[in-house]
């Protein structure tokens, strides 16, 4: 596993242990009506759930699996893709912050799609020409 | 591919299929004049989707193909990774049956259902980053 997978993957794994943890909140407090403000938890959990595990995940093993390249960099543009992650991570903390303290529509939320935007773009380039056939 | 890792992924595949069949009956629940205690079960379809598969696969997969930890120990601990299986699933199917009837009936006591599947769903994901952790490393 190349580095950046490392820290993709645990980044995304650490993303599934903060996601369940607003889950199961969310899920208790629908049985025990503890926090009324509840529902403002929602679009964190969503976000860190989708973008932190999910895509973050898929694109942290993409990386390490794709085919390689036979010459040096075998992985590709890698800067692209730390600037990807931490783009991502970045967007994310944001969104999470951003839509609890104000909603969907918060400046902080919006300026984290943005980074998320760049993010994605960086990483389907660097991802591109490694959806290739192996050894070609 | 380890035993845990085919019971993993087949039960990924046996959720897969209940959300299709139960998202066909929410959304033809307007047009074909169904019962409206059908949309009660919105919000874990989406669950059955994203926990009960895509998330199952993943934790599957991993198991079975991240690097190993050594020659002796090569995938953790067995017996944990299995609690982890029983944990998931267990509150999965608890929040099945338990949250549309909490959403229908909200004065029936059956708000300890939820609170056991969150507890359950909590541990099965710390559990699962506990247990894939030490697999995450450059080979
Ligand atoms: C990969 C994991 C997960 C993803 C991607 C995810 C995603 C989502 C999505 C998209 C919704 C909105 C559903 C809707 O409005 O119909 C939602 C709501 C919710 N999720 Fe999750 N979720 C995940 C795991 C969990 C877990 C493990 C729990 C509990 C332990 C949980 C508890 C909740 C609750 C309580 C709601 C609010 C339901 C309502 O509308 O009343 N989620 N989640």
């Amino acid at each position: 596993m190349p580095v950046l997978s490392t820290w993709m993957v645990r980044a995304a794994l650490l993303s599934l242990g903060f996601g369940f943890a607003l889950g199961a909140w969310m899920l208790t407090a629908k049985a025990i009506p503890f926090d009324p403000t509840y529902r403002r938890l929602l679009a964190p959990h969503i976000e860190v759930l989708l973008f932190g595990w999910l895509l973050q995940l898929a694109v942290g093993v993409a990386l390490w699996i794709l085919p390689r390249f036979e010459k040096p960099p075998k992985y590709g543009r890698i800067r692209l893709a730390w600037t990807g992650f931490f783009l991502l991570n970045t967007g994310i903390a944001c969104v999470v912050i951003g839509s609890y303290v104000g909603g969907p529509s918060h400046p902080l939320a919006l300026a984290g799609h943005v980074f998320e935007l760049a993010a994605v773009l960086l990483l389907a380039i660097f991802l591109w020409p490694r959806v290739k056939p192996f050894m070609g | 591919m380890p035993r845990l890792s085919r019971m993993f992924i087949k039960a990924g595949m046996l959720y897969l299929v209940a959300a299709f069949t139960l998202s066909f009956w929410v959304v033809a629940r307007a047009p074909l004049g169904l019962p409206g205690w059908l949309s009660a079960f919105q919000p874990v379809l989406a669950h059955l989707f994203v926990v009960g598969w895509i998330t199952q696969l993943i934790i599957g997969i991993a198991w079975w193909m991240f690097p190993k930890i050594t020659k002796d120990n090569p995938r953790g601990d067995v017996r944990f990774a299995w609690i982890i299986f029983a944990l998931l699933n267990i509150g999965l199917l608890l929040r099945l049956a338990a949250e549309p009837l909490v959403t229908l009936y909200p004065d029936a006591p059956l708000g300890w259902a939820l609170i056991a599947s969150a507890i359950c769903q909590l541990l099965a994901g710390w559990g699962v980053v506990i247990l894939l952790w030490p697999r995450v490393k450059e080979r």
